[in-house]
């Protein structure tokens, strides 16, 4: 009989921290583990209690790599709940600030974090060795999505100027000019980044995934969108909680999110958007995938480097867009007033999709929150690719073998210090 | 012998990984420091040697738990310079609302089964665990400051971060005050400087994300935010958020504990 145990301790180039534990028997994965050991933030306890428009301020904290994604989804509930319908400029320009995040978010996965495992470096600094142009055109790339957090937001770690209902302040047409010239630069960038990736030798591994993610009337999807899945899923974001549960189940180390139909895993993020929402990309973002032999459906998650440069190019396209057609909204902001309900929101984080729920009072005070992210969403589905793939890399070394499965992980671009639930779980308590 | 490179880990405890993140957003950078100095240990970016002993320590994040509280005794242990980077790692972070709180309840709000969240009843900064060479403030950091500070550790001058408040920041970049103009309130005059005063230069108040100068009058600027018709319970909370554990906020926040709060 053959026994293995791969351990990955420190799960490295992923946002937090993690461990994944593969047990193999007899030449078979019997269990994948993906470990979560950030210790608990409680972000939805002590939100109770605090006035409804110190929210975005506080939920950036969150996550320092996608904190506009938590911005957005909660001034979007919180909206929901007030009635407030942000549009015209002012939503064009939450557009171009996800925009932002999304480039930066998404060139920096794809450069320092997964590149390194399709070329076998330790990591983006390693691999500008021997890849200096490409590293450095990837440093630039992401600049550019900082410069429109940095514009737009303040700062690209926890923006200061997002507010319900809008903007603290609204930039001038002249103040946005400049960056369309090194956006026109970015887009080109953009192209070079898919056709690099898609010279990657990916592992020929599918599965039949459920994709969930937003989908709007007619546009790719940021902020606003009905929940759909290919299996047809049709349904608002108040709906969410009848129609996905977090189950903490007792092998398992994590809340994982399950459909509550079948119980069913389902996958957020890049390749879910992309194949429920191809039709609504950029003409030009589409015919690079196709030039790339991206398939209006691609079912192989180590693609996902490639789909997250298709949808770089598209935050290009769709960031120019804004920027050639923006005029000056007459104030930054709509005005809101409390009351009590309850507002519900999901939005496209770039790792998937994010969901906010919020209870308040007459007064405005926050009486519950509830905060579904991305990773926790990608948990169940994460521990069923290692299940699925790994038996397909055990004749490989340990070295690479451990690296497979890490990479099999970074498909998903982890983000684990968003830890409103996640918990360490002590199998072993004696 | 050959001159080695000084070696640099970036550690990681309870926090958003922003602080970090600041390093790898040096996108002009950072090629740079990375020839300057061997990136020996910092898991969001590469794989690295957890074992050696490093010339240069950047600890992200705040103690929450008992195996982190030991964890920082030995990231001390094998570090010639230790510098704490944010809010989070000098003033116990937004977690820290946990020391206003019952954690207990806190854990079973979150999650489904409480008993099995191991975490201390309070979020510390990492200052009240082990000695620190250098605090650098901010909610997230500021990339030039972190740039400073670690140039400043290789060539062993003082960083130069200065301990002004906010206001002085504003008044460099000639905003107009917001407080004085249009009766917001404002924590400049309490806060470190370090954002360049970037809050006021968006048309709102700053809220206090660098945490407090050093001798803050902060009694005094509740009096102000009074008059602007701040109460009780909103002043508390002003000064409770991301440097709510650092001494001067949670003093004043505490002296508007509302009577009907939470026990
Ligand atoms: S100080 Fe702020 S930005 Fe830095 S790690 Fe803590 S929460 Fe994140
Ligand atoms: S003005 Fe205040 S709240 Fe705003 S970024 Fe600066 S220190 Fe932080």
């Amino acid at each position: 009989m053959t026994r293995k145990t791969i351990k990955v301790d420190l799960l490295a180039r992923v946002e937090g921290e993690g461990a994944l534990k593969i047990v193999v028997r007899d030449g078979k994965v019997k269990s994948a583990e993906f470990n979560i050991f950030e210790p608990p933030r409680f972000f939805e306890a002590f939100l109770r209690g605090r006035h409804f428009a110190e929210t975005p301020d506080i939920v950036a904290r969150i996550c320092g790599i996608c904190p506009i994604a938590y911005q957005m989804s909660a001034v979007h509930a919180l909206e929901n709940l007030l009635g407030v319908e942000v549009s015209g400029p002012l939503r064009d320009l939450r557009r171009l600030i996800y925009c932002g995040e999304w480039i930066e978010s998404h060139v920096l996965h794809i450069y320092m974090l997964h590149a390194p495992d399709f070329l076998g470096y330790d990591g983006g600094v390693q691999m500008a060795r021997d890849h200096g142009a490409a590293v450095t055109r990837g440093l630039q790339l992401k600049k550019v999505g900082n410069e429109i957090l940095q514009l737009l937001g303040g700062r690209e770690i926890h923006p200061v100027n997002v507010r319900v209902g809008g903007f603290h302040r609204a930039p001038r047409k002249r103040e946005l000019r400049p960056l369309a010239e090194k956006l026109k630069w970015a887009r080109e960038a953009a192209i070079e980044t898919a056709r690099w990736v898609s010279t990657f030798d990916f592992p020929e591994r599918e599965r039949d995934y459920i994709f969930v993610s937003l989908r709007p009337a007619d546009e790719y999807p940021f902020n606003a969108g009905r929940i759909v899945s290919n299996r047809g899923l049709d349904i608002s974001a108040a709906d969410y909680d009848a129609h996905f549960e977090e189950t903490h189940v007792s092998h398992s180390t994590a809340l994982h999110s399950h459909l509550r139909e079948d119980g069913g895993s389902y996958l957020t993020g890049p390749l879910a958007r992309f194949n429920l929402n191809f039709d609504r990309l950029s003409p030009l973002a589409r015919e690079v995938a196709r030039e790339i032999g991206l398939a209006a459906t691609c079912r192989n998650p180590y693609r996902s480097i490639m789909v997250r440069a298709i949808e770089t190019i598209y935050a290009c396209d769709e960031a120019l867009r804004v920027i050639e057609t923006y005029e000056e909204p007459d104030r930054p902001f709509a005005p809101v007033e409390p009351r009590a309900g309850v507002g519900y929101a999901a939005t496209e984080a770039p790792r998937g999709l994010l969901y906010h729920r919020y209870g308040l009072d007459a007064q405005g005070t926050i009486l519950d929150a509830q905060i579904v992210p991305p990773t926790s969403q990608n948990q169940a589905c994460l521990e069923e690719d290692l299940l699925d793939f790994v038996g397909g890399f055990l004749h490989l070394p340990d070295d690479d073998l451990r690296r497979r499965c890490e990479q099999t992980v970074r498909n998903y671009d982890p983000c684990i210090s968003c830890a409103t639930h996640f918990l360490r779980l002590e199998m072993d308590r004696s | 012998m050959a001159h080695r490179k000084p070696r640099l880990a970036v550690w990681k405890f309870a926090s958003c990984d922003g602080c970090q993140l600041s390093l790898l957003d040096c996108e002009d950078e950072l090629l740079a420091i990375a020839g300057a100095l061997e990136i020996a240990y910092f898991p969001e970016a590469t794989r690295g040697d957890v074992t050696g002993v490093y010339d240069l320590s950047l600890v992200e994040g705040s103690i929450t738990t008992p195996h982190d509280a030991e964890r920082i005794l030995d990231v001390r242990h094998r570090s010639k310079k230790l510098v704490t980077i944010g809010a989070c790692a000098t003033a116990g972070g937004i977690q820290a609302l946990r020391n206003f709180a019952d954690v207990r309840e806190y854990a079973s709000v979150v999650y489904a089964h409480p008993e099995y969240i191991e975490t201390l009843a309070t979020s510390t900064a990492i200052s009240q665990h082990v000695p620190v060479d250098f605090e650098l403030r901010g909610c997230p950091i500021n990339k030039g400051q972190l740039i400073d500070v670690v140039s400043a550790f290789l060539t062993g001058r003082r960083p130069n971060t200065p301990a002004q408040s906010v206001c002085i920041e504003c008044k460099l970049k000639g905003n107009v005050c917001v407080m004085v103009a249009r009766a917001v309130p404002c924590l400049g005059p309490v806060t470190h400087a370090g954002c360049g005063a970037l809050c006021p230069s968006y048309d709102r108040g700053c809220y206090g994300c660098f945490g407090p100068k050093e001798t803050p009058n902060a009694p005094s600027l509740s009096g102000w935010f009074e008059r602007l018709g701040v109460d009780e319970k909103g002043l508390q909370r002003v000064y409770r958020t991301f440097n709510a554990n650092a001494e001067p906020f949670r003093n004043e926040s505490q002296r508007h504990d509302a009577q009907d709060h939470q026990g």
